[in-house]
């Protein structure tokens, strides 16, 4: 009996001083999904997450498309970071046609993904902001962020959900004037987050709170799986731009930020860091790119693989590598497309980071992870 | 990308008026991906092919190697040596955790493939390295997902990061993970009773 009832409902004898707790799915301490919890007074003994409550089926939704058509929806695991996330779609797509991109395309991919990866990361910041309790760290990061919404909505036309990137390059060339207003919007940027620390990162405040909380040490984070700013956050240094550059990332000077702690004052200092690094690609993109040319090779119509074939590729997204393996079966379709997100990935240091937590931290070790829910249900 | 001869050989079979839009843009393109072809023979990469050649040599005809391209190496293991195979992985290359696990529904073989990809951040030289591979469970035309023969000896014991990965390829695919401790749903509803939905028979309304 006990067994047939779903996680969270079942009947379990437990110690009478254990209180079991459904975190979410409404909460806004929780995001789109539940986490249960079992406390002991004030402390967590076991945490299950429950995600899949914005499940979509992107994948089954891919097997029934083109190549073409899966663009716009393939992005809507994360809308605010569209361009990384159609990355190593596009990359794969690309290697199974064998189709060779133009240079300028490649610099305005570079940059397109930059500003999506800071456009993501202040949403990401705003809410961890509020999670914690100040509104301050809010409000600025909403409002910043639009400066580059808007660079975005001049290169693509679309605030969010971009669709810019194509196999073959990207949609459309670079707007008139483009260089000098994106490098005027990410000076201005960068000076604003700079403006973060003395609000929010040299808070003691803040850190009295997340100083020590949720530590993850190296050699789980590695055991884990965890990726991107959480697995530097406890001093791997792992960042796929450095490590396995796509496109023209090999030829710009890329910085990974580590940092040793492992705690969640680390876990969300990194990205922050990160988005300072995004704003010297973006300028050192900006100067090296070719200024004309090609920016896409037009493809047949109803492209094909070539046989049975399989593709992984994977990029660095704002939320750490974001693979994509697609299985071709030489027609119109993909026969099968796999996404492994970063946010799944790092799902699985929750329950093992929250054990021995008071129940108040939970918040902010959760958000921490850098996680997003709809990306983790795909 | 399809050099002439190619195009026509993928019109043949195709029905009439798919004809017609992939015979145009076939002519433009054949200039530049003709270079291609040519410069594809060299030989396999050295340091990839010096990694399939390790595991061939431990374990034989048990293993077959599925393709050596640059930075991902690809291995096909029997689901009676996977386990071995994965711990070989592990102890003897270096690899220390899994991206991703996929799995791909063959219903014509009467297989389901799940693809595990390993990857390794502790070795520096690794870094670029995607170690694919991949195994195969038997099919049943009427699952009962756990239940049925399709089985697949399961790799937490080796490396800790699939528990959540092969938690969704069982409510995904039906492959039940043996000695998987906590072989539960994640991501589909727990009262869900149609098939495992991301197998090939499982159609989508409309299409």
């Amino acid at each position: 009996m006990t067994a047939e009832l779903p996680p969270g409902l079942a009947i379990q004898k437990v110690d009478e001083r254990i209180m079991t707790l459904n975190v979410g799915p409404q909460h806004p301490g929780s995001g789109h999904m539940r986490i249960i919890v079992q406390i002991d007074g004030d402390y967590i003994v076991a945490c299950d997450p429950d995600p899949g409550y914005v499940h979509r089926g992107e994948e089954k939704m891919a097997e029934y498309r083109n190549y073409i058509t899966n663009i716009p929806h393939l992005e809507r695991p994360v809308i605010h970071d569209s361009c990384n996330v159609l990355y190593p779609y596009v990359l794969g797509v690309e290697e199974l046609l064998g189709i060779e991109v133009p240079e300028r395309a490649k610099y305005v991919r570079v940059i397109c993904s930059e500003l999506n990866r800071c456009i993501y990361t202040m949403y990401w910041l705003a809410i961890y902001g509020i999670f914690l309790g100040h509104s301050t760290m809010f409000m600025w990061p909403a409002g910043d962020r639009e400066l580059l919404i808007d660079l975005m909505e001049k290169i693509s036309g679309a605030r969010v959900t971009h669709a810019h990137f194509v196999p073959g390059g990207v949609r459309n060339d670079l707007p008139p004037n483009f260089e000098e207003v994106c490098l005027r919007q990410v000076n201005y940027f960068e000076k604003r987050i700079k403006e973060y620390a003395a609000v929010f990162y040299d808070n003691p405040i803040l850190i009295s709170r997340t100083r020590d909380t949720g530590v993850l040490s190296r050699e789980d984070a590695i055991r884990l799986g965890t990726t991107g700013s959480v697995l530097r956050a406890s001093g791997v240094d792992y960042d796929l731009r450095q490590k396995e550059p796509y496109d023209v990332y090999e030829e710009l000077d890329v910085h990974s930020n580590v940092m040793k702690e492992g705690d969640s004052y680390a876990r969300s200092k990194v990205p922050w860091l990160d988005m300072m690094e995004s704003c010297n690609i973006i300028r050192q993109a900006l100067q090296k790119m070719p200024k004309s040319g090609s920016v896409r090779v037009k493809l047949k119509p109803n492209p094909k693989g070539k046989g049975l074939d399989s593709v992984y590729k994977r990029v660095e997204s704002g939320r750490g590598s974001l693979g994509c393996h697609i299985v071709s079966d030489g027609k119109v379709e993909p026969y099968r497309l796999k996404l492994s997100v970063g946010s799944f990935r790092n799902l699985i240091a929750l329950p093992y980071l929250l054990k021995g937590e008071k129940l108040g931290n939970m918040p902010s070790v959760y958000w921490s992870l850098n996680y997003w829910p709809v990306e983790a249900d795909r | 990308m399809s050099s002439d001869t190619e195009a026509k050989t993928e019109t043949k079979p195709a029905a009439k008026p798919a004809a017609k839009p992939a015979a145009k843009p076939a002519a433009k393109p054949a200039a530049k991906p003709a270079a291609k072809p040519a410069a594809k023979p060299v030989e396999l990469p050295a340091f990839e092919k010096s990694i399939s050649d390790k595991v061939v040599e431990k374990f034989g005809d048990k293993v077959e190697v599925e393709f050596v391209k640059e930075n991902r190496v690809g291995i096909k293991a029997k689901r009676e040596d996977v386990h071995d195979v994965a711990e070989f992985i592990r102890d003897g290359l270096n690899y220390d955790h899994v991206e991703s696990v996929s799995g791909v529904d063959y219903p014509q073989d009467k297989e389901i493939e799940v693809v595990y990809h390993i990857g390794s951040y502790s070795d520096s030289s690794l870094a670029k390295q995607i170690l694919v591979l991949s195994t195969r469970a038997q099919r049943e035309e009427n699952p009962l997902p756990g239940k049925d023969a399709t089985k697949l000896p399961s790799l937490r014991d080796i490396f800790y990061s699939v528990e959540f990965h092969e938690r969704e390829v069982f409510e995904m695919f039906g492959v039940y993970f043996n000695g998987h401790p906590d072989n539960r749903r994640l991501l589909l509803p727990e009262d869900w009773a149609d098939l495992p939905p991301l197998r090939k028979d499982f159609a989508i309304k409309g299409r």
